[in-house]
């Protein structure tokens, strides 16, 4: 299990009914390396903030991180983290390595208002 | 909103942030950290870290995490991840502005607000971050198996890096700017000794060559401006780090590679602003040097704290 202090996505079923049960979800899925670490940190100062999105992590090395690791939208990416944002339990947006909390907010402005 | 009022105020929370933190807090002096991005700075870039005195290897994650913990439990506060829309250095009393929303005053302030990684400063550079640009082996290295990739640098971490993605990747180019390497020799004779490692030397990358991922870069002799495409599947980037001095060095004195000038208690050119860790001007960046200058200028801040408020 990743050491972060956010919600840990532990199953497919449990993935499942978060992005349906939830209008906005946004899942930072890494390893705790050195581009990932600043991303859950982010995520962490901005639960607060977005009390309409749910923040998640996906640990990247479990069999149930298939559900992000091999989505269409990230059939290019090529640096973890691998990042998405879902609405109505669709994938709206992904990113892949290190982003800023500036960038994230950005995202999260514009696709999970 | 009224600013809240700090005895003392550390921007960056990395070794030499959270070191300075210990001091002050422990000192029962009103401290505050305020830091833009993660906790633990350059620290948390480490997998593991086997040269800090007194612990035998541990990852730059716990040693950031029990670095913090020791600052909040003598009770500091810490406000992270956040950024500064304000800063005034040059009054007696300072003033930082945090995401345009809360103000914090203090009689002193510590900027211990280390490096960020130098970037080529390519156009293209940022549109292929995570899609054949890299700036971190350990982290991306699983996506270049059996595949041919360029290392731009030639300090510790450009070779040893080099030397540990051979174990995933086809074959490694390392291209470097000057005819010699600024690594340590063992770093430079295990790249050397390496089949899968071959050198363009005093060269730079020009571009960037790809449509919608890395395919290739342009590489050019400094000596003879000659030009080269060499074919790739990515390129990881390890060409040294950059102070972050951006939000004072008009007020604050920085030599011309923009570091912080300090006296050797850590003091700057403006009274109660003091200067800790890889930010200052130094020879020898590391933890332990990040420390010392944090709890150095904490003591004079403390000394300076306690005299100004006679
Ligand atoms: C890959 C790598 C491996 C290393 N390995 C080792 C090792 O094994 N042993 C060793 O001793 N050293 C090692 N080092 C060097 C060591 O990590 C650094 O010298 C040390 O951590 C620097 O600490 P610092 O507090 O000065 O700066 P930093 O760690 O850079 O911390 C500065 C903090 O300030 C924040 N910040 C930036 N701008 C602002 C601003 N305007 N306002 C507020 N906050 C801001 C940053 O986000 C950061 O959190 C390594 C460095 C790297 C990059």
């Amino acid at each position: 299990m990743l050491q972060t202090n956010l919600k840990h996505i532990q199953s497919e079923d449990e993935f499942n009914q978060i992005i349906e049960n939830n209008e906005n979800v946004m899942i930072c899925c890494g390893r705790m390396g050195p581009m990932c670490i600043p991303v859950y940190d982010a995520m962490e100062s901005l639960e607060d903030k977005y009390e309409n999105v749910k923040f998640y992590d996906l640990d990247f090395d479990t069999p149930h991180a298939h559900i992000i690791r091999n989505h269409e939208l990230a059939k290019r990416f090529m640096g973890l983290p691998f990042t998405f944002y879902y609405k109505n339990g669709q994938a709206v947006k992904a990113t892949t390595s290190i982003q800023t909390k500036k960038q994230i907010k950005t995202i999260l402005d514009e696709y999970l208002i | 909103m009224k600013a809240i009022h700090y005895d003392a105020i550390i921007l960056g929370a990395g070794a030499a942030g959270l070191s300075a933190a210990i001091y002050l807090s422990r000192a029962k002096l009103k401290t505050l950290i305020i830091n833009e991005g993660s906790i633990g700075g350059q620290m948390v870039l480490t997998h593991a870290i086997a040269n800090y005195p007194g612990v035998l290897e541990t990852s730059g994650r716990d040693i950031s995490l029990i670095m913090k913990k020791q600052a909040k439990e003598f009770g500091a506060d810490i406000e992270s991840n956040v950024e500064i829309t304000k800063l005034v250095l040059s009054d007696k009393e300072k003033l930082v502005e945090i995401d345009d929303d809360e103000t914090f005053t203090a009689d002193a302030v510590i900027l211990a607000t280390g490096g960020k990684p130098r970037k080529l400063g390519i156009p293209s550079e940022s549109k292929f971050k995570g899609f054949g640009i890299s700036y971190c082996a350990t982290c991306d290295g699983d996506f270049y198996a059996g595949k041919d990739i360029v290392v731009v640098g030639g300090g510790n971490s450009a070779l040893e890096e080099a030397v540990s993605l051979t174990k995933l990747v086809k074959s490694i180019t390392i291209v470097h700017q000057f005819d010699n390497f600024q690594a340590h020799e063992y770093a430079i004779e295990q790249a050397k000794k390496n089949d899968k490692i071959s050198f363009i030397m005093e060269s730079e990358i020009t571009e960037i060559i790809g449509k919608e991922d890395v395919t290739g870069i342009k590489v050019q002799n400094q000596k003879t401006n000659k030009e080269q495409i060499i074919k790739t599947d990515g390129v990881f980037i390890y060409i040294g780090y950059i102070p972050n001095t951006d939000k004072f060095k008009d007020v604050i004195k920085v030599n011309n590679r923009n570091e912080i000038l300090t006296d050797e208690n850590m003091k700057t050119n403006i009274d109660g602003v003091y200067a800790a860790g890889d930010v200052r001007e130094k020879k020898f960046r590391q933890i332990t040097t990040a420390v010392s200058d944090g709890t150095i200028a904490a003591l004079n801040a403390i000394e300076y704290i306690q005299t100004t408020k006679k």
